[in-house]
């Protein structure tokens, strides 16, 4: 097992894993999350391509759209 | 500017604070702050930046009151129902503080008039819900040297940033806006009421902290929280040397109306 950090919290995983297979045991998906992967933005064209490593830091930044009505 | 005895008093507090003093009410007082959405957060933001005593706020929202608004929308009241939600703001900011004077635009915020809305104040304050609106203010503010403070509510969870020109943009963390009916907004999915407040405050501070000098902005970084376990998150960002709109090689050179936006147009003139 390897060892990645999403949101500041430890998670197991098994490796090879994608940022988009990360994306979607953190109950996301791609389309409502940015990632900065060891701090730096990766764009989503890139997230099934993205390969975690262990000890990578993933932030998964939530849209918030509300607000108003 | 000389204040009155009755405003030593009314913002003593303020003064009595080494980081505002009399220096501080004094620029809180020649601040001007455009509130954009007279909604969940610009209830609390207009409240507490009338009751600091801020010399200009500006707000535009295109709705009235809505019972279903009453429940977190919080400088609406009952017998407001039916009313421009900017009249009804106004009403209340002139009662909590005459000092302040208040410009309303009974109107939505589009990308025919975002550049003239925005040029005459200092500080924007996104209180929207939907997200091609937040784009559009980021874009906005962003080609004009436009200070402003992000916001978002949804459920029990909030988020903010505040953008400073040259400081990570609202693009650079989030590139473009959702697919319609990716991400759900409050009126869809629902909100604690009192989010509305923990995230409209934030909002309001941070507009004070930037008219007074106060302390360090939350820039370069994007605060979220969730109040289910209340745990409050300050993820570290920075300039997005890709972003569309203040990246190297923006693509974004005008501002445009996103597709939603359109839709949500058509809606509001549905209902009404």
């Amino acid at each position: 097992m390897s060892k990645i950090k999403v949101n500041e919290e430890i998670q197991e995983v098994t490796l090879p894993l994608s940022l988009t297979e990360l994306i979607r045991t953190n109950s996301a998906t791609p389309e409502m999350v940015s990632v900065q992967l060891n701090g730096d933005f990766i764009p989503q064209e890139k997230f099934p391509s993205t390969g975690l490593q262990d000890g990578d830091e993933v932030d998964l930044l939530y849209f918030m759209g509300g607000g108003a009505r | 500017m000389d204040f009155t005895p009755e405003q030593v008093e009314r913002y003593s507090r303020h003064i009595l604070l080494q980081d505002v003093g009399v220096e501080g009410q004094e620029r809180i007082h020649s601040g001007k702050i455009l509130v954009i959405g007279a909604g969940g957060l610009g209830a609390p933001v207009l409240l507490y930046l009338a009751a600091a005593g801020v010399g200009t706020i500006g707000v535009i929202d295109g709705d009235t009151v809505d019972l279903s608004n009453l429940q977190r929308q919080v400088i609406h009241f009952t017998p407001d129902v039916g009313k421009a939600k900017v009249l009804s703001a106004k009403e209340k900011i002139s009662l909590i503080n005459p000092d302040v004077k208040v410009i309303t635009y009974h109107d939505l915020f589009t990308a025919q008039n975002a550049f003239d809305l925005i040029e005459d104040y200092d500080f924007i304050v996104d209180g929207t819900d939907s997200f091609p609106v937040k784009f559009l203010i980021n874009d906005a503010c962003v080609m004009k040297g436009k200070p402003f403070s992000h916001g978002g509510i949804l459920r029990f969870d909030g988020q903010t940033m505040t953008h400073l020109p040259g400081t990570a943009c609202y693009r650079c963390v989030f590139h473009s806006p959702p697919p319609p009916d990716a991400v759900p907004t409050c009126s869809q999915a629902g909100v604690l009421g009192a989010i509305a407040g923990m995230l409209g405050t934030i909002q309001a501070a941070e507009t004070l902290k930037f008219l007074t000098g106060a302390g360090t902005l939350l820039t370069n970084k994007l605060l979220s929280f969730n109040a289910k376990n209340m745990s409050f998150r300050t993820v570290k960002l920075h300039k997005n040397q890709h972003c569309p709109v203040c990246g190297e090689h923006p693509v974004i050179t005008e501002l445009a109306e996103g597709e939603q936006a359109f839709c949500e147009i058509k809606n509001r003139k549905s209902q009404a």
